[in-house]
């Protein structure tokens, strides 16, 4: 394993590569590729480098791109691509039929905020567009996290108690061009970590099948419950997918979420990406001074960790979000997901802070405004915007 | 979601479209699908077909009647789909085609840009449009590829602007292989398929498909349109190879265009004017002359 200085989008192309090329000994590895900032040197990673049994596809949109991992997977290979912002957007009729299909694809969501107006910089609003398609969602913190988080990825998807594609999200520029040091692992590691991809529902002569035809209610509703079934597993498969990983790389991810100093807390923060870094920095600095606050870092955000999160959560009363994304005629999308899963608990003071959008820069200096916002509640408001903060 | 289906021991394809579908009384498709079995002489093929009456011919789950591996694909992906699916069967050292089976409103209208990729990339596909010049599955509207003057649900009146020239458009791409094909002209539509079957690279195929549902027509004369189509010189058979040489198939005949017009109430309702419609008609045969003349196969 190499310790290298490279960026977010480097060590995603490079995971991505990698994962691709192990599946040299089945039937190979195929994808689309369309530029859009701050993705597209994924793409170009992907696009230069040398498959032994693989084709990146220069396709002419994003609709395309995914349309082209739906072919391939559909014929049985490892397939991938990334996207950002409005070329999310434009893809979201693929998006939906990719999970549909059940087909275990794999996509880099580098957040940039929806425009127009044009903005290029982070918000999560664009992969969160596509909550409730039938994709595995998750958000790295860090280069480090991006890496291993691809990899157990594609040990998710193609799972046969899952079969469903997986999103890895990161911050734009924030992650995606900025440089850490990463570990970034060997093709043989790699293909000692992913078995060889089989989609077992993959067209076939011997076995001549039409795929998404059409159906009835009833059998929509099954359709629809089977996805529920296998999302209510992935925490577990997750689980062992680290398990694994630790064996063959020595270290372990993240799995659904991080809790810290949450056992005693009487307030939680909870951030997504690269603000529960900052977020982190924050709450040290309070426990530093005595306070009893603790912090999640929400990371599966798809199937949504309900239970996980309550045990985080605790014996907390006082339970703030910070939301980098918006829902129009609602709050932050994260919010939402706390509530529900909050549902019945009269006792907490959950409160929403929209932070950052567009790209803003969360400080630890804001952070500090939020939590002495929360301290001062003695009740929830509607979501709160950053500049009424303080 | 799958449909599971007995297979011939032989590994031989049955039908490509099986008896038991849902298609119309008259319908092309119909046509089109047996001749594309024979032409390819029973060989396994994978199918995409987008949002149109081909994937609701295949009835529903659990049954289906395609008798080879398809997929639906959403309704402007049938080529990106393919090019997934034909780029992972060569990857793997299967030969069979793989087919894009399109109408209209997929290949013209919202589909033409990934069509457009997928042929200026040389993907190797056999993409057919059956083009029956409506929106057939959604009750009949007008598409880019219905004629002027044609009586659609939105064009009541007749449509104002002429038909776009695919053919035109798809050569423009230098592909391979670009034909057109008449139900009507079983001989020609073979060895059209084959042809297509023994190129690599893109092969686009346009065939003129009757739809007695959308154009007001008697399904046992369907036939019998296209050969009048193709006699009046309404629809021109030809074959375009690398966009650069061309070679025409059939000429008109003396045929008069009233014989197609008049059996349709698509044309009739609108008040077609037929002599206009001729003018039209000899241009886009001066153009074709001249392009075969100056640039022959």
């Amino acid at each position: 394993m190499a310790r290298a200085l490279v960026t977010g989008n480097h060590a995603a192309g490079h995971a991505l590569a990698l994962a691709g090329e192990a599946n040299r000994i089945s039937r190979g590895c195929c994808g689309g590729a369309y530029p859009i900032t701050p993705q597209t040197e994924i793409i170009e990673f992907l696009r230069g480098f040398k498959f032994t049994k693989g084709r990146i596809v220069p396709v002419e949109s994003e609709h395309s791109a995914m349309g082209v991992c739906i072919g391939a997977a559909l014929g049985g290979a490892r397939a991938f691509t990334a996207s950002s912002s409005n070329g999310l957007a434009y893809m979201v009729e693929n998006i939906f039929a990719a999970g549909y299909y059940r087909l275990p694809i794999v996509m880099i969501a580098v957040n940039r905020t929806l425009g127009p107006p044009w903005n290029i910089w982070v918000d999560q609003g664009d992969s969160l567009m596509f909550r409730d398609a039938a994709w595995i969602q998750f958000y790295a913190d860090s280069h480090q996290d991006l890496v291993d988080t691809i990899l157990l990825a594609f040990r998710v998807a193609e799972d046969k108690r899952i079969l469903l594609p997986v999103l890895v999200a990161m911050d734009g520029f924030v992650t995606s061009h900025t440089q850490m040091v990463v570990e970034l692992p060997e093709q043989e590691q790699v293909d000692k970590y992913l078995p060889p991809c089989e989609v077992p529902h993959r067209l076939r002569h011997d076995h001549p099948v039409t795929m998404g035809g059409m159906v009835w209610p009833r059998e929509t509703a099954h359709h629809r419950r089977e996805i529920q079934n296998s999302m209510d597993q992935v925490a577990v498969v997750l689980d062992e997918a680290i398990g694994e990983f630790s064996k063959v790389f020595g270290r372990r991810p993240t799995g659904v979420l991080e809790a810290e100093f949450t056992e005693d807390a009487d307030t939680v923060l909870i951030a997504c990406n690269t603000m529960a870094r900052t977020l982190r920095r924050a709450v040290q600095a309070r426990r530093d001074r005595g306070e009893r606050v603790g912090m999640i870092r929400a990371k599966l955000f798809r199937p949504f960790p309900r239970q996980e999160m309550l045990r985080a959560i605790g014996r907390a009363r006082r339970v703030g979000v910070l939301d980098r994304n918006h829902s129009a005629g609602s709050g932050g999308i994260f919010w939402q997901e706390i509530a529900a899963t909050l549902q019945g608990r009269a006792d907490v003071i959950l409160q929403d802070y929209l932070v950052g959008l567009g790209g803003g820069d969360v400080t630890p200096e804001i952070i500090d405004d939020v939590i002495d916002d929360l301290a001062r509640r003695d009740r929830a408001a509607q979501p709160i915007w950053q500049e009424a903060i303080a | 979601m799958t449909t599971a289906m007995t297979n011939n021991t032989d590994g031989c394809v049955e039908s490509v479209l099986r008896p038991g579908n849902t298609n119309c009384a008259g319908c092309g498709m119909s046509i089109g699908f047996q001749l594309l079995t024979q032409a390819l002489e029973r060989e396994p093929i994978t199918l995409v077909i987008p949002a149109c009456c081909g994937i609701v011919t295949a009835g529903a789950f659990p049954t289906s009647a395609y008798g080879v591996p398809t997929a639906a694909s959403t309704f402007a992906s049938s080529p990106a789909f393919a090019t997934g699916l034909a780029t992972v069967a060569e990857l793997n050292g299967d030969d069979h085609p793989v087919v894009c089976w399109a109408g209209d409103g997929g290949t013209y209208d919202i589909g033409l840009a990934t069509l457009s990729a997928a042929a200026e990339r040389n993907e190797n596909l056999i993409y057919v449009c059956y083009d029956n010049e409506i929106y057939g599955n959604t009750g009949g509207q007008r598409s880019s590829a219905t004629p002027e003057g044609v009586a659609t649900t939105t064009s009541p009146g007749g449509k104002i602007e002429p038909k776009k020239d695919i053919m035109g458009i798809m050569a423009a791409h230098r592909i391979p292989y670009a034909a057109t094909l008449s139900v009507a002209h079983r001989d020609d539509f073979l060895r059209k398929i084959r042809t297509a079957r023994s190129t690599r690279g893109f092969r686009f195929l346009l065939m003129l498909s009757p739809c007695p549902t959308g154009w007001k027509s008697e399904p046992d004369e369907s036939v019998e349109l296209i050969h009048v189509a193709v006699a009046s010189g309404v629809f021109p058979l030809y074959e375009v190879f690398d966009g650069s040489r061309f070679r025409i198939n059939a000429r008109p005949d003396a045929t008069p265009l009233a014989r197609y017009v008049e059996r349709q109430q698509r044309y009739t309702r609108s008040k077609v004017d037929v002599g206009v419609m001729a003018e039209q008609i000899k241009t886009q045969w001066r153009y074709l002359d001249a392009m075969a003349a100056a640039f022959p196969a």
